[in-house]
């Protein structure tokens, strides 16, 4: 375990860190990404019937981009406010469990915490646990959090503004969500765990597609993940020789 | 006040919220084993399922959308061949945008 790792992050000199510059490179391309994500989703929000207040306040209030797809999502295909709503609070509801690496990693107290709060997503918290020095974990996740909300929120006004211009069908912009969230996903497809949940919960929302109300199969795919999370580990035999 | 306004600020004021529980709440909480592990799953779930439903739920009645379809198979591709989200998202959508040109 290397010192860093046992000191913490506010009695460190502020020497400069050899993963900075790598950090912002990652940085500037998730802001990159969202950027052009946010401006999907300004023209998907406003053809779904949002206004570009509308789907501003989501991207700067809620900005969760999948709970944000659920939601305009469900009130395109005709469900209920309440659907929706419910979708895109248990999908935001994984934002709140974030928050246990983040609180670790930055120790924000007070008014801070207002504003870490808001930079919590799945991209910066994936950034500020993949460093060992928590002074790398803390700037990675500030600057994946502000290069990502800025470019987020302005991506969806630009996207809001000229999203009845644009036809996003054309430009292939209805696979950018699926795509998008396939690859946040991907990592946890490599265990075991991760892809029996991955299966279930695909066997789950399809099941039920044509039977509930748009939202509803996204809700009742966590059944799946509380199921596999509450069941016991299953004893590994410990690797021999070790 | 409309419908809509107040499901969009119910919702991200709700989504807000959740952020703001987590970074304020002791760790001994949220540090329960099971509760850490459903926490890493709820997202695989939810997210497979948004992806499925994106790709099979035209109108409710299965059908597919090909060219979606050939979209995020070419980014599934490029995940597997350890490309980054940034690569994914333009491959995807440059995939079903020139597929649908044809």
């Amino acid at each position: 375990m290397t010192p860093w790792s046992r000191i913490r992050a506010e009695t460190l000199a502020p020497e400069p860190f050899p993963e900075r510059a790598a950090i912002a490179r990652s940085a500037a391309g998730i802001g990159l990404y969202a950027g052009a994500f946010g401006i999907t989703f300004g023209a998907v929000a406003t053809r779904s019937g949002l206004s570009v207040t509308q789907a501003v306040t989501l991207s700067a209030v809620m900005c969760t981009g999948a709970s944000q797809f659920a939601l305009v999502g469900v009130l395109a295909a005709g469900g209920s406010p309440l659907a929706g709503l419910s979708a895109a609070l248990l999908l935001g509801l994984r934002n709140a469990f974030y928050g246990v690496p983040v609180t670790r990693i930055l120790r924000p107290r007070g008014l801070r915490r207002i504003w870490t709060a808001q930079l919590v997503v799945d991209e910066s918290t994936a950034m500020a646990v993949a460093y060992r020095n928590p002074r790398a974990g803390r700037y990675a996740f500030l600057a994946t959090g502000i290069a990502l909300y800025a470019m987020w929120t302005l991506g969806t006004l630009a996207g809001a503004l000229i999203g009845s211009g644009i036809d996003t069908s054309a430009l292939g912009l209805d696979a950018a969500a699926p795509a998008i969230f396939l690859a946040l996903l991907w990592p946890q497809l490599s265990g075991d765990r991760g892809r029996t949940v991955a299966l279930g919960a695909a066997v789950v929302a399809l099941g039920l597609v044509r039977f509930v109300p748009a939202g509803l199969p996204i809700i009742a795919a966590t059944a799946v993940a509380i199921l596999a999370g509450f069941l016991p580990t299953r004893r590994r035999r410990k690797p021999q020789g070790r | 006040m409309t419908t809509v306004w107040v499901t969009v600020l119910a919702a991200s004021l709700g989504c807000y919220g959740l952020k703001l529980v987590g970074v304020s709440l002791p760790e001994s909480v949220l540090n329960h084993p099971r509760v850490q592990r459903t926490a890493g799953l709820l997202p695989v779930a939810m997210l497979t399922a948004l992806v499925v439903t994106d790709l099979f739920d035209a109108n409710r009645r299965y059908t597919a959308d090909w060219h979606t379809l050939a979209g995020v198979a070419v980014g599934a591709i490029a995940l597997r061949l350890g490309r980054s989200p940034v690569v994914v998202f333009l491959l995807a959508i440059a995939t079903t945008a020139v597929t649908r040109l044809i």
